[in-house]
């Protein structure tokens, strides 16, 4: 039996969740929520008073970077490990020893301070999930600063998907596909057009107020932006 | 050598002064300006004048822990009071920065076995001290 679902099964899955700050315990909350069976662990002692009043068996006392402790919540038999505390050492070392010591297969890792998202990635943390960065997307989707915002980044496959709203002056208003000069490893997979969506063909017009979603080898943003923006026209 | 120590303790600040008396080029990082008082006592001059170096910052800002020297270390000590610290700040300086030997105090005794099988020189003053007062007090008696 596999112990992890296959796509679009249902499967209960038993997640571990360091730290009951907001995050933690709303997570715990949705999950049990869901019917999986979830244990979250809390090193303050007044936090985890609060927070076992609500969750009871379903909370631990401890320090989640201690051994023991993983252990006393079953660590070995836990299908993901969340580390969601405030601090960014805590987080990075729980999830090391979930995943070397006791071939946790998923985790998961809350990053605090955006600085630190390096030394994850060093130590093979993955995913490593930043509130800051999130937000920062949200703000650079509603408030294109350069008009590109970058909607997925798949590092392991070095791949990036992005979206460009075409300016009135831009090279590539008025084209067909065919006609944008785009570089290798570059390719318009789709265009937002009056709230609808399409995937283009060769001989598609491009409309100045388009939104294209482009996907591309990572680099590529520089040399693609000037054919969508008014700066590219007059190069 | 070139040594650089994270974190100017007890254990930190004794071993900077030894690594100085013995001629080695000594550069100790610690967030708390206070702690350069730890390297001065005892000595006739400053930590400075005797041929030391000091940076105030964090263990694991990059810039602080290059501004210490980390490119040019042959040995990087990590002895803050935190075992996690100790433990990210080590690996930065083993996989990151190549240090070819890297020592970290680790307090507890499970992690500091755990993390010496991964290749980490460990050193765990706790278990140093079970070992000593198991064979202190459970000596038989005479």
């Amino acid at each position: 039996m596999p112990r992890w679902p296959e796509h679009g099964t249902e499967r209960r899955m038993y997640v571990i969740i360091a730290g009951a700050g907001k995050v933690g315990w709303n997570l715990a909350r949705e999950l049990l929520a869901k019917d999986h069976e979830v244990t979250l662990i809390e090193e303050d002692r007044r936090r985890y008073l609060v927070v076992e009043q609500e969750l009871e068996h379903a909370v631990q006392y401890g320090d989640a970077t201690e051994l023991w402790v993983l252990e006393r919540a079953g660590i070995q038999r836990a299908d993901l490990v969340i580390a969601v505390t405030g601090d960014d050492e805590d987080n990075m070392l729980i999830c090391q020893v979930a995943k070397e010591k006791y071939l946790c297969r998923r985790i998961v890792a809350r990053v605090n301070n955006p600085r630190n998202l390096q030394h994850f990635k060093l130590l093979g943390i993955q995913p490593a999930v930043s509130a800051t960065d999130l937000i920062l997307r949200l703000i650079e989707h509603e408030v294109p600063q350069y008009g590109l915002v970058q909607l997925l980044a798949l590092e392991e496959e070095r791949l990036e998907i992005i979206e460009l709203e075409v300016a009135d002056e831009a090279p590539a208003a008025g084209r067909r596909v065919e006609e944008i000069e785009l570089p290798d490893g570059a390719l318009i997979i789709s265009v937002l057009r009056d709230g609808g969506g399409f995937v283009p063909k060769a001989d598609t017009v491009i409309e100045a107020g388009d939104e294209v979603l482009l996907i591309l080898d990572p680099g590529l943003e520089e040399a693609i932006t000037p054919q969508f923006t008014s700066a590219g026209a007059a190069a | 050598m070139f040594i650089l120590i994270v974190g100017a303790g007890r254990v930190g600040s004794a071993v900077a002064k030894q690594a100085l008396a013995d001629g080695h080029e000594v550069s100790v990082l610690d967030q708390d300006p206070l702690s350069h008082e730890q390297l001065d006592k005892d000595l006739v001059d400053t930590w400075e004048d005797a041929g030391g170096r000091f940076t105030v910052g964090t263990a694991l800002e990059v810039d602080a822990l290059r501004e210490a020297g980390i490119e040019q270390a042959d040995v990087f000590i990590a002895s803050t009071r935190g075992d996690n610290t100790n433990l990210v700040v080590a690996q930065i300086a083993q996989r990151r920065f190549r240090v070819p030997r890297v020592v970290v105090r680790v307090a507890d005794p499970a992690r500091a076995a755990w993390y010496r099988q991964q290749g980490l020189q460990t050193i765990c003053p706790t278990q140093h001290a079970i070992d000593l007062v198991k064979e202190a007090a459970l000596a038989p008696l005479a």
